[in-house]
């Protein structure tokens, strides 16, 4: 920021700075933003007489959220939510032990530039894909049923937990491993006393908050055929059961909720 | 401090006998978990289907190369309409994330007991479903179409944004708010100038990077009829066009990386 003298500015009056600095630039950002905003609301369609056709039926579903129907499909939500359960599980376990060696080799200080480059590639490919799209192309490989999901969410879980495992390792204080290497420690010992220390917390951390995220993706796997809740929900949708739809949101939020208190306390625990 | 007798001698370990059985127990519980979860998954497979798989594999592999490279005309509004339901989807989830923020934020909320609750209320339950079943749950009350799309990912991203926006309250400098209210000014005026330019940043920074991940869950929208590329995506997959399956994905591929570089660029000139 340039320099002002307390007496030029003495006698004017004190306007806000904005927010970006380059009047230009500030201008073509304000002007591009409105021509786009223009745009896109002309080439949306939006068809007002259906959408107020179906406030009705959206207040019912509000409605439904106060008398949210647990028995008539229960065995149903039961086995749905079971499957999410189990694919959650299963893939975060499978998920974390991958990642674990692939996040060791995407970090620049530990591993060689060959390695580092194939794993940076796993990486980057896994978070690029959405987990719904995978899981489009595994349940055609493999066919229908929670081994896809399963499946699914390893392969998402490396890429998330890899690139924060990698970062970390690459921020760690590089002293302590020092002096772990020059007392003669083996590879094995280096890692084991010099990094893992160090980045523990982090990554229990970081694995809870996946656990929790893999839940909640495998509650909408189903939608393609990969297990899980997701179908039970979207069955109750199409038919218009919506005291059962409102039933199953309202045990995936407190699932979700109970995991992140879970998680809560586990992090505090660790760190 | 655990130590072993052994031979006379005193060996120090880490933990005492208790501690490690505990652990030990521990671990075998979670391997036995992990093994009933694998069972359930394993009954429900068919694992002739998985021993083909290596072939249907390489079968879809075929199809779909090349893509079907002349197939991109038909893809531009589809693309526009994607980028409009994350935009639009965004701008409409920040302006119902601030109050929420506000109103959840412990240094800012009018009432702790009551309001605060369902601000966190709000915030967790938006939060933890997926915007693909709040498409869903739009599609059976308003109609298909962007429009749902758009609400989609609004309801979806108030809890994301509203989340992080209030952490950023929580956290901001106390001493330039008592600064302002020395000065006399009112609730909106310390509102103004002592707390929003202290989260503008944070804000212009959660906003692009929600942005960045509605793009993502705006390209597999469609899949359940919520518009967008997605339903491109889908009515392929239902032909078994595979080689405009390929050229979606590469598509979808090539629309996340621009937008994490735009969201990457933009917060790195912010922060």
């Amino acid at each position: 920021m340039s320099h002002t003298e307390l007496d030029d500015v003495l006698g004017k009056g004190w306007r806000k700075p904005p927010f970006v600095k380059n009047a230009m630039l500030r201008w073509a950002l304000i002007v591009g933003f409105v021509a786009y905003l223009i745009a896109a609301f002309l080439t949306i369609e939006v068809d007002w007489g259906r959408v107020y056709e179906g406030l009705d039926r959206g207040w019912a579903f509000v409605l439904a959220f106060t008398s949210p129907d647990f028995i008539s499909r229960w065995s149903d939500i039961w086995s749905g939510l079971l499957e999410s359960i189990v694919m959650t599980v299963a893939a975060s376990v499978v998920g974390i032990l991958i990642s674990i060696p692939i996040g060791l080799g995407a970090a620049r200080n530990i591993a060689p530039l060959p390695i580092y480059v194939i794993c940076r590639g796993i990486v980057a490919i896994s978070r690029a894909l959405q987990e719904i799209i995978v899981a489009i192309l595994l349940v055609a490989i493999f066919g229908f049923g929670p081994l896809a999901g399963f499946l699914t969410l390893s392969f998402a879980t490396i890429g998330f937990l890899s690139k924060l495992l990698a970062e970390d390792i690459e921020a760690m204080d590089k002293v302590q491993a020092e002096a772990i290497k020059a007392s003669g420690a083996r590879w094995m010992q280096w890692i084991n006393y010099g990094v893992q220390p160090q980045v523990m917390p982090r990554l229990v951390g970081l694995s809870m908050y996946r656990i929790d995220i893999n839940f909640r993706e495998s509650a909408i796997l189903g939608l393609v055929g990969a297990g899980g809740i997701g179908a039970t929900l979207n069955t109750a949708f199409d038919r218009y059961e919506y005291d059962t739809a409102a039933a199953i949101l309202i045990l995936i939020i407190g699932i979700v909720m109970a995991l992140e208190y879970l998680s809560g306390i586990i992090r505090a625990r660790v760190q | 401090m655990p130590v072993l007798e052994q031979e006379g001698t005193q060996i120090w370990r880490r933990r005492t006998t208790g501690q490690s059985l505990v652990r030990w127990f521990g671990w075998l519980l979670g391997v036995a978990v992990f093994v009933y979860c694998w069972q359930i998954i394993s009954a429900s497979t068919t694992w002739f289907f998985v021993w083909d798989a290596p072939r249907i594999a390489n079968d879809i592999w075929t199809r779909a190369t090349p893509p079907k490279w002349d197939y991109i005309t038909q893809l531009g509004r589809p693309i526009w309409d994607t980028l409009n339901i994350a935009t639009l989807g965004t701008i409409i989830a920040l302006f119902l994330a601030v109050p929420v923020a506000f109103l959840a934020a412990r240094n800012t909320t009018p009432s702790a007991v009551f309001i605060r609750p369902v601000a966190l209320l709000i915030i967790v339950s938006t939060r933890s479903i997926n915007s693909l079943i709040w498409a869903l749950l739009l599609i059976a009350i308003i109609g298909p179409g962007v429009f749902a799309g758009v609400i989609a990912i609004a309801i979806r991203s108030i809890g994301f944004c509203a989340k992080l926006l209030y952490e950023a309250i929580e956290e901001i400098d106390h001493t330039q708010v008592e600064a302002i209210t020395a000065t006399g000014a009112s609730r909106w005026q310390i509102m103004a100038y002592g707390i929003v330019p202290q989260i503008l940043p944070a804000f212009a920074g959660i906003a692009v990077f929600r942005w960045d991940i509605n793009i993502r869950e705006s390209t597999v929208l469609g899949l359940v009829g919520a518009g967008g590329i997605g339903l491109q995506l889908s009515a392929s997959l239902n032909v078994l066009a595979w080689p405009q399956v390929s050229l979606i994905l590469i598509v979808i591929l090539i629309a996340v990386m621009i937008s994490e570089w735009v969201s990457a660029k933009v917060r790195g000139a912010i922060i």
